[in-house]
């Protein structure tokens, strides 16, 4: 009876204190709200749109018929027309496509002989006959995008034809590059980078500057001639170091229990790296600037790490997200360390073919650190 | 006379509603030690946030060492120390750690930090304790830490709040001989204290009650002009008859000590003694005298009127 009044009395304390504490409060009701809303939209396997370059080296009413079909299917969305092979293929790196299809000059010579065309099945051994008609060049490192077009690689072409057929020699020969043996890994652990130095770098620091307050260091701190600049570099380039271990960790791992390809080059490897650092620990400095206590800098990290897991590209492709989650994705770091990290080291990009994600990560550097030592004033009001 | 190291004219400093400094006056002139007294809550801290600059007054005006405040706050920093009411160096820092930090946040080079960290290190009594970690050490032990960090870059002006509300009396005595010390090399120094043996040992002291300034002067100027007389009794059933002579409009207080009441009558009573004899239920008492006033007289003389409000 007496333990029974003793719970109560803990129990009614930590609901009065729970009370108190609006921001704990605002979370505890806003995390599931929004994140449910949020991923319960964004989450989805199902691509439709996947950007891609077509290659037309024919340049034939019956490849721009091919092109209409391929388009109808929605899984594609071709954003780039009209180039060769070797722009298909930087686009490719670069990332802003996610497929070629390569459409061969003897395009129309491969369709009458198409076994959709409707003459015969051919022999497996006549080679002319069992070609496909056109190849799609793939960055195959995610396997659900590479999974959206092998499935269109048996695609029927019943608008040129009007008839469906047999087919048993694909419409479609699909290349998957960076990934071929779809191994979930290889896509997974350069994102692990992302997702860790996320979690860590932006709790490192915005513990680090309201454990301070917390502990009544910072009034001391504020009473010498420390410039909030200084305060606030001298705390964020420790963790830089971290970064860099846990960086070294989770890649040396990987390579050594997943056989991960370490392509690119490591100092482009390292400037992204250190980008994507100091983009989180200057979040994690915002993120003290408004947190007073420990407790609600924890829980305001978790309110990011959540879209930089389920947003970033991470776990769901970018592409299979309704616009506005693809618009929040755009605002976090880990969307372009994610772009970025998977381009060197699975696709061997150079820093040039990154350039947009590279220049987004040190603008928002620049301009938080800015914000956080605006934000951070040397006095207790 | 030399210009004041203080000079502060109608500050006001309100949260919201709440008017934590109301009007302060103050002019503290250099090289002595000046002592804030007041209960908690009395405005004491905010009164050093204001004058060190960390909080921006509501009203009023401010300089400190000839810097207007709030606009050379940071000019000003550059001058002063600070000793927090609350032990904030770092606990998981060693001693020298700590006095390292604290001397590069303050700009001091290699060879200097060295020599004036050895130097504070033996006046402080802290070169036994060099390699201890500040969170292990006693009440005393922190508190020569701190002071020691505050003075590190030889401020000209030293702010303490409530520095020795966790420390025994010995310490307390150890700590005010190095108040003394560092005031006869120069230094000026303001104090915030609740006890009155530490505020008798000021140079000059203000008063403070609900941000108020009630008093200020020397303690034995405050003593002497005191509106009142202290008279003290011996007798029997104390708690009635202090009950009954606090009603009486004369009698500004009535404290018991042990067997004894110490009684604060005011100042009109030409024979106070005779006086309290002659009251009523006051037949018992026995051995009355006359007595010097105390701090703690002056002071409940200057914030009785208050509380009464």
């Amino acid at each position: 009876m007496k333990g029974l009044r003793r719970i109560w009395a803990v129990l009614a304390k930590e609901l009065m204190q729970l009370r108190r504490d609006r921001m704990t409060f605002a979370m505890v009701i806003m995390i599931p709200l929004i994140q449910l809303v949020l991923f319960g939209y964004a989450i989805n396997n199902r691509v439709r749109d996947l950007p891609v370059a077509v290659v037309d080296q024919s340049q034939t009413g019956l490849s721009r018929a091919l092109i209409q079909s391929v388009i109808a299917t929605q899984v594609v969305e071709v954003v780039s027309r009209g180039v060769d092979l070797a722009e298909g293929q930087a686009a490719l790196t670069e990332g802003r496509v996610r497929a070629v299809l390569i459409i061969p000059p003897d395009v129309d010579d491969r369709l009458a002989r198409h076994s959709v065309a409707g003459l015969s099945t051919p022999a497996s051994s006549d080679e002319p006959l069992s070609r496909p008609i056109a190849q799609w060049l793939v960055d195959g490192s995610d396997n659900v995008v590479a999974g959206a077009i092998q499935s269109l690689r048996s695609m029927p072409l019943p608008d040129l034809f009007r008839q469906s057929s047999l087919h048993t020699v694909p419409t479609f020969e699909v290349t998957l590059l960076y990934n071929p043996e779809q191994r979930t890994a290889v896509n997974i652990v350069p994102g692990l980078v992302g997702v860790i130095l996320t979690m860590t770098m932006i709790l490192f620091t915005s513990l680090a500057i309201v454990r301070e307050q917390e502990r009544g260091n910072m009034e001391m701190l504020i009473t010498t001639p420390i410039h909030p600049l200084e305060l606030m570099l001298g705390k964020i380039i420790p963790y830089i170091f971290v970064g860099l271990l846990q960086t070294g960790i989770i890649l040396g791992l990987g390579r050594v229990l997943f056989r991960i390809p370490l392509g690119g080059s490591a100092l482009d490897l390292l400037v992204i790296t250190l980008l994507f650092i100091a983009a989180s620990l200057v979040l994690g400095l915002l993120i003290s600037t408004l947190a007073k206590s420990q407790l609600q800098a924890m829980q305001m990290t978790v309110f990011i790490l959540l879209p930089s897991i389920l947003l970033s590209g991470f776990m769901f492709p970018y592409e299979g997200m309704p616009v506005a989650a693809q618009i929040i994705a755009e605002a976090l770091p880990a969307t372009h360390f994610m772009r970025c990290i998977r381009g060197v080291l699975l696709r061997q990009a150079e820093l040039g073919d990154l350039v947009p994600d590279l220049i987004w990560l040190g603008v928002f550097t620049l301009a938080g650190l800015l914000l956080a030592s605006m934000r951070f004033r040397k006095t207790l009001d | 006379m030399t210009e004041a190291v203080i000079q502060a004219r109608g500050l006001v400093r309100k949260f919201g509603d709440f008017t934590a400094i109301d009007g302060l006056d103050l002019t503290v002139e250099p090289g002595i030690i000046y002592g804030f007294l007041g209960p908690n809550g009395s405005g004491k801290t905010t009164a050093i946030r204001l004058l060190t600059g960390l909080l921006a007054p509501t009203e009023g005006e401010v300089t400190v060492l000839g810097h207007r405040l709030p606009q050379a706050a940071e000019a000003l920093k550059r001058e002063i120390g600070y000793m927090t009411q609350r032990f904030s160096l770092y606990g998981d820092l060693t001693v020298r750690e700590n006095l390292k930090f604290m001397a590069r946040i303050h700009g001091l080079s290699g060879s200097e930090t060295r020599r004036r960290i050895d130097e504070l290190l033996a006046v402080y009594g802290l070169d036994r304790l060099t390699g201890q970690l500040a969170g292990s050490m006693s009440g005393g032990q922190r508190q020569r830490l701190a002071l020691a960090a505050a003075v590190l870059h030889r401020p000209r002006l030293l702010f303490l709040d409530e520095p020795t509300s966790a420390v025994d009396p010995e310490n307390r005595r150890d700590f005010w001989e190095q108040l003394f010390d560092l005031c006869a090399a120069g230094a000026s120094i303001l104090v915030s204290t609740h006890y009155m043996d530490e505020a008798e040992r000021c140079h000059k002291l203000a008063i403070l009650q609900s941000g108020r300034k009630r008093a200020d002067d020397a303690p034995q100027a405050l003593m002497a002009s005191m509106g009142g007389r202290v008279v003290e009794l011996a007798g029997a059933d104390l708690r009635q008859v202090k009950q009954q002579l606090i009603s009486l409009p004369q009698v500004r207080s009535a404290a018991q000590l042990g067997s004894r009441l110490r009684i604060l009558v005011d100042r009109q009573q030409p024979d106070p003694v005779a006086w309290l004899l002659a009251q009523p239920g006051c037949e018992g008492l026995h051995d009355g005298v006359e007595v010097r006033p105390s701090l703690e007289d002056v002071f409940v003389m200057r914030t009785a009127g208050a509380r009464r409000q």
